[in-house]
């Protein structure tokens, strides 16, 4: 969920929770005004009423709450001395303007108690009041329209100031997400004052800092211990050079050196690899030219010719277009030809080789094993497919494709094991 | 032939010498830079084999000494640092080749021929052994006077041979030197054999005095029969 809407949710629950309770605080205390200033009017009455019954006792005589409102009636004993004015909610039948018949309505009333000429009598006054229903009416339409107007200025706010608000932050995930060790050269950088933001930016750059850091260290020590390797190296082979030229070897000696010869062979494979991978990761070859892709694929087709004549397999070379590229010469011929070297060297005997220029793409099919092979790791770093290879062809040319932001894919189809280029 | 091998890993220097010895050459050695520059300064050597990374200065000084007293020995540098600049720089201060670390003690022998041959001839290049003689820059292949036509991969096989006679030859070293770094990654080798059984048969049918042998499965070597 994005940051706006995850803050556009709680607000909107929070002011809905708010506004809830604030509606039934503004009802309750609404009502509460309404009634205490009926109450005053009815008290005011009241004492209009008994004022006017003292001066003229026909008055007395007012029946069920006709047309004035009020009604008087004599208690046969005395009531219980100081019994406070009560006021009361009730229902009184009444004809409203709306209404046909009499209906009952809500209404307040004032029963009070007095004494004329040596008489008891009860005196009740009512007023109709608002009815419950209008009033929680009109106050939810009207909360329902504070919480609307208030919702839209949130989303304004969201939309406008918060983005602008966040937009430091947003430019720095950006080139977070771009960054790639050993290719970004300049270091996130955002303007702001929002002190957050700055820490943010601040720490990482730290980090950064300090993995790029540890990313060259690791490369600069890949590059030395691949070359201090090389004087010993030439020391090992060539001491067994010179030990298999000895004289009164016999064979099983022979053998055994042989075996010990290929070992350093292998070690050597190996290290130039690695010595080549440090070399693209340092960025070593920069120089890019125009160059024609199928002139390089015919070109290392025709430097590979005897290994795969060796192994009888055919070469199909389809070329559609010309593919022209801005690259460095030397690392396309190395691309190419490892992609066809694996091709050739993880073919069956009699087996075939396609290679495609279609558009922007290069594609490289060819027989072998009858299962695809695990994606994860074939491209990862020593994944052989048997023990003979460094390992290291495709982490090579990944490397190389990394330089230029170019990927490699991989398909198993038709029996075929594709690996495709797209410029 | 008088060869300086300038290198300061004594173990280096001295499977280098054997080899060179077997060769014939005088081999004299210096294992850093001023007994280097004095050797170089005093007498005068038909090859110098010179490291670039040296105790008390840079190899690249050396080059750069020797031009400036005019002298034109022919010079290959060896080196592990197998970078296009360096190679680029050595070069162009007067050296003749650039080996990288790690070679083959048979690819050190042929570029050491191949400079020297230069030097010597001047343009016709021939090798001649027992009853053959391979022009190279003519590209033509005789035994006996009478040519045969080779393609260019058996043409260059017989050039390595010629160049390391009587000495062995490993698998890996002829594929490298024929191959290139396609070998890298070679499965296996047996497509040399195949490349070797073809070109034994040329010189079998041809009546040549010289026979490859195999010796034990890991490598060849020419003789004369």
């Amino acid at each position: 969920m994005k940051l706006q809407s995850q803050s556009m949710l709680y607000l909107s629950v929070t002011i809905l929770a708010i506004v809830t309770i604030w509606a039934a605080l503004f009802y309750w205390s609404v009502n509460r005004a309404i009634k205490r200033s009926l109450d005053e009017g009815l008290e005011n009455y009241k004492r209009l009423i008994i004022e006017k019954a003292n001066a003229d006792s026909t008055f007395l005589e007012n029946g069920y709450f006709d047309e004035s409102f009020f009604t008087i009636q004599q208690l046969k004993e005395s009531p219980i001395k100081n019994i406070p004015d009560a006021y009361i909610d009730t229902m009184l039948l009444m004809q409203d303007r709306n209404d046909v018949t009499l209906e009952l309505e809500p209404v307040r009333m004032l029963i009070t108690t007095f004494y004329i000429n040596g008489k008891y009598y009860e005196l009740k006054v009512a007023n109709s009041i608002v009815e419950k229903e209008d009033l929680i009416r009109t106050i939810l339409l009207n909360t329902i329209g504070l919480y609307i107007i208030l919702i839209s200025g949130i989303i304004f706010i969201n939309n406008i100031i918060l983005k602008r608000l966040w937009n430091p932050f947003y430019n720095l995930l950006n080139q977070l997400k771009d960054y790639k060790f050993g290719t970004t050269k300049d270091y996130p950088l955002i303007k702001t004052k929002t002190q957050e933001f700055i820490d943010l930016q601040k720490a990482t750059n730290i980090l950064l800092k300090d993995n790029k850091r540890i990313f060259e260290q690791q490369k600069l020590f890949i590059g030395n211990a691949s070359h201090e390797l090389q004087t010993p190296l030439t020391i090992a082979i060539n001491k067994l050079e010179l030990l298999l030229e000895t004289k009164n070897l016999d064979e099983h000696q022979v053998e055994d050196i042989a075996e010990v010869y290929q070992i350093i062979e292998r070690m050597i494979r190996l290290n130039k690899s690695l010595l080549l991978l440090s070399k693209i990761e340092n960025k070593q070859f920069e120089n890019n030219e125009k160059i024609s892709m199928n002139e390089i694929i015919n070109h290392s087709i025709h430097a590979l010719e005897d290994f795969a004549s060796f192994k009888k397999l055919s070469f199909t070379v389809k070329e559609s277009s010309n593919l022209i590229v801005e690259f460095n010469p030397n690392l396309a011929e190395i691309v190419i030809s490892n992609l066809l070297r694996n091709a050739i060297f993880h073919n069956i005997e009699n087996g075939h080789i396609e290679v495609s220029i279609e558009g922007q793409s290069i594609i490289i099919c060819n027989s072998g094993i009858n299962s695809a092979l695990e994606k994860e790791k074939l491209f990862t770093q020593f994944y052989k497919f048997n023990s003979k290879g460094s390992g290291l062809g495709l982490s090579i040319v990944m490397a190389i494709l990394n330089i230029y932001n170019l990927e490699i894919k991989y398909q198993f189809k038709d029996q075929q094991h594709c690996f495709q280029i797209s410029f | 032939m008088k060869i300086l091998v300038i290198e300061d890993e004594q173990q280096l220097l001295s499977s280098i010498k054997i080899s060179l010895e077997k060769e014939g050459y005088l081999v004299e050695t210096a294992e850093e830079y001023y007994s280097a520059l004095e050797k170089i300064s005093i007498y005068e050597y038909d090859c110098i084999l010179l490291d670039i990374m040296l105790p008390n200065g840079s190899g690249l000084n050396i080059l750069k000494e020797m031009k400036a007293q005019k002298k034109n020995d022919n010079i290959i540098i060896i080196s592990a640092k197998d970078s296009l600049d360096d190679k680029i720089q050595g070069l162009e201060l007067g050296a003749d080749d650039y080996l990288a670390k790690p070679f083959h003690l048979a690819e050190l022998n042929a570029r050491i021929k191949a400079v020297l041959r230069r030097k010597n001839h001047g343009g016709h290049e021939e090798i001649s052994f027992s009853n053959i003689t391979l022009d190279f820059s003519k590209r033509v292949f005789k035994v006996a006077g009478q040519s045969i036509p080779l393609n260019r991969k058996e043409f260059e096989i017989l050039y390595y041979f010629l160049v390391n006679k009587n000495r062995l030859i490993t698998k890996t070293a002829l594929a490298e030197h024929v191959w290139g770094d396609n070998t890298d990654q070679a499965d296996n080798l047996d497509f040399v054999y195949y490349q070797i059984k073809n070109l034994r048969k040329k010189l079998q049918e041809s009546n040549a005095a010289i026979e490859i042998e195999s010796i034990y499965g890991v490598g060849y070597k020419l003789t004369e029969k």
